[in-house]
């Protein structure tokens, strides 16, 4: 079937479809239509009640199936003419456009989004505290902003590994876990502080990274993508199973809260606000969590950046274009994978630490597959390599679901019973299509080169 | 790249000639397999510095899984190879290409999503990018197309282009000796005249040393010292490129009709 969205950019496929005609799309409209009907028997037609005796009762929803279909066909009839349309100009533009300079349109998106989204993240707890009234009432607004950044900096570390090294890791979530519960037990066993723990977390994701980097080296691909899955179980069911360690499914509780470097947020005499001469608020621990894993992702990014101008992260991309190369050029392969998989780890160390400090409480359950794809679909959507992508993707995946929690003035349209958190899997699988359709190559596909003519390689 | 530099590099490469008659490069008895598949069968053939030595061959015949075998890739299972006195038979491919042995690849395998610098860049890794700054602008004049598109990506450019790009790649690293996987592949004829003139220009002037695999065997025994005819992973004939070309068999069997 001739698809309106193919990215096929062949000059005689664009001239084709130029004479696709009304009548074509009006069958391909009814096909669509009438595979709904099919999907919808099955799963639409009928409603089962409970009935007056015991049994169930059969609804019939005729009139539901013939409305989805129509939906259908009148969408797809309207997608196939304007969206055809569009990818039409856009593939001719393209071709047109191939041959002529490219680089004078990289990195043009980060010019404004970047600072704009920088410049949200530093003052955010102002901004908070003036659009709700007072501190306290903008809490939610700190507490979202927290949750987003310790994605950014989930995603900037994994960014490492998949967006520039291009090794498929699907159990990235372990490593976050080998962090929060490096803190939880260092700290409540061995009483030490968040400060010393934080690089002893970072340390020991390193480790595991480096653990898992050897068995998987000369793997490539959906296999590494296997083993990489099934370390992330491994280190979750370790965690649930060795309970004299890790309290098993239960999870550890009490872990110290964070303090301003040594000296703790409480209302007493030595706390945080009577040492600075403030009036007492527990505000101000949540906005020293914002700005610390603000800080945290932002040496992630620079780190990140700074690795790149370096042969070691260069040897990173030129490693996911090709190995053959690489090697035949003189680079150790096994070395550039290693450190890739270990400074990714270490990153995922460092914000799992955060994760604990911050709930004061680490179990299992928060260390799930789930996590792990959520990250990756975090990198893959902001376009794999690419820091602003990075980030912008992790605002919608993580502040998008949180958007339909504001949504109950659609009550009003739907009736009582709608609750538009219901819908957060369809939306976002919605979204996931439509970014497969329109960017397949994520948000910000276009590589920033690490050096440029006129900015000297440092 | 100074005169001077030309000079110096000469110089050295007249030293080493002079400290020892051996080969730079020597194969000698390797065989090498696919799983239970016979790619080469104990194959023998010399590289002197200062050299350019061609193989030719069919396709399938095995100059490529040659040229790959000499780089570690697959490791010979029979016979030694000895480059710059120096047994490489079972170094890993990254240390064999830290002895200053430098290979365009087949097929090119440039990294295209970078840009044209960056991919040089690559090529000075194994140096630690010492002369990075100068092997450049040498690269520049070199490939003045290059030059043009140095800060565009790889993979937007032409064959002819990338061909370029991964022979200049290759000598970013100042190699003693450089291999060539079929440089004309795909290539234009007016381009793969560019990019052998290039080639015989940088064994004039620089005593670069070359083993160059190909199939257009008239372009490429036109452009050897020696060659080396491979026929189902044996070496079957061997001469200076001259010979070759004037050597009926050779003639029947790759130069029908005497031009490419």
């Amino acid at each position: 079937m001739a698809q309106g969205s193919t990215i096929g950019r062949v000059a005689p496929t664009v001239a084709a479809r130029r004479t696709s005609a009304l009548p074509e799309m009006v069958k391909d409209a009814a096909l669509f239509a009438l595979v709904t009907l099919g999907l919808a028997i099955p799963v639409v037609a009928y409603r089962t009640d409970l009935g007056q005796g015991t049994g169930l009762e059969l609804t019939g929803r005729w009139g539901l199936v013939a409305g989805l279909c129509a939906a259908v066909f009148v969408l797809r009839l309207a997608q196939r003419l304007v969206l055809g349309e569009v990818s039409r100009r856009r593939d001719i533009r393209t071709l047109a456009e191939a041959d002529s300079k490219a680089p004078a349109r990289l990195a043009r998106p980060g010019r404004i989004i970047g600072p704009l989204t920088l410049g949200i993240a530093l003052t955010l707890p102002l901004l908070a505290a003036f659009g709700s009234g007072s501190l306290s009432e903008g809490r939610y607004w700190i507490d979202l902003g927290i949750l987003i950044l310790t994605y950014v900096m989930l995603g900037w570390g994994l960014n490492i590994v998949v967006g520039l090294a291009g090794l498929l890791d699907l159990g990235y979530v372990a490593f976050y876990a080998v962090g929060a519960y490096s803190y939880a037990l260092l700290s409540t066993v061995f009483g030490l502080s968040f400060w010393i723990c934080l690089p002893l977390a970072g340390l020991f994701a390193a480790a595991f990274g480096v653990l898992l980097g050897f068995p998987v080296l000369r793997l490539r691909g959906d296999y590494l993508a296997i083993v990489t899955l099934a370390f992330g179980e491994i280190i979750r069911l370790v965690l649930i199973n060795w309970v004299d360690f890790s309290g098993g499914s239960a999870g550890l509780s009490s872990i110290p809260r964070a303090s301003f470097f040594g000296i703790p947020f409480t209302a007493g005499e030595g706390g945080f606000a009577s040492t600075f001469g403030l009036t007492f608020n527990p505000m101000h621990r949540v906005v020293f969590l914002y700005y610390l894993i603000l800080v945290l992702a932002l040496i992630t990014n620079l780190v990140t950046l700074r690795m790149r101008r370096l042969p070691l992260g260069r040897a990173w991309e030129a490693l996911r274009e090709d190995e053959i190369a690489c090697r035949s050029l003189g680079i150790d392969t096994t070395m550039t994978k290693l450190t890739a998989f270990a400074l990714g780890a270490m990153f995922a160390g460092f914000a799992g630490s955060f994760f604990a400090v911050r709930q004061g409480f680490v179990s299992p359950e928060s260390f799930n597959f789930l996590e792990s794809a959520i990250i990756l679909a975090i990198v893959v959507l902001g376009g794999m390599g690419s820091q602003l992508g990075v980030a912008v993707a992790a605002i919608a995946m993580v502040g998008a679901p949180e958007l339909l929690r504001n949504l109950g003035f659609l009550k009003a349209v739907f009736g009582e019973g709608f609750d538009p958190n219901e819908y957060r899997l369809l939306l976002f699988g919605l979204a996931m299509v439509a970014m497969m359709v329109w960017r397949p190559r994520g948000l910000i596909s276009e590589r920033t080169p690490s050096v440029r003519l006129g900015a000297r390689a440092r | 790249m100074s005169v001077a530099g030309i000079n110096v590099l000469v110089d050295e490469t007249r030293a080493r000639m002079a400290e020892a008659d051996k080969p730079l490069l020597s194969v000698r008895g390797v065989s090498a397999y696919y799983g239970s598949i016979r790619a080469l069968k104990a194959v023998d053939i010399d590289v002197n510095e200062g050299e350019i030595v061609a193989l030719i061959g069919a396709n399938g015949a095995g100059k490529s899984t040659l040229m790959m075998t000499i780089f570690g890739q697959p490791q010979a299972r029979e016979g030694t190879i000895t480059f710059a006195g120096q047994d490489i038979t079972r170094l890993p491919t990254h240390e064999i290409a830290r002895l200053n042995l430098a290979q365009s690849p087949e097929g090119r395998r440039i990294f295209s999503r970078m840009t044209v610098r960056e991919n040089l860049q690559m090529g000075a890794a194994v140096n630690g990018g010492k002369h990075f700054a100068e092997d450049l602008e040498r690269m520049c004049v070199l490939f003045p197309r290059l030059k043009e598109r140095i800060d565009q990506r790889g993979g937007t450019m032409s064959g002819g282009e990338q061909q370029m790009l991964a022979i200049a790649r290759a000598l970013m690293s100042r190699p003693r000796l450089l291999m060539l996987d079929e440089p004309s592949l795909g290539l234009a004829p007016l381009v793969v005249k560019q990019i052998f003139s290039t080639v015989r220009e940088l064994n004039r002037t620089e005593g670069l040393t070359v083993f160059i695999v190909e199939q257009n065997a008239y372009h490429a025994l036109k452009l050897a010292h020696r060659g080396y005819v491979m026929v189902t992973g044996a070496v079957t004939m061997s001469g200076t490129g001259q010979a070759l070309l004037d050597d009926p068999q050779v003639k029947a069997a790759y130069l029908e009709g005497g031009q490419h």
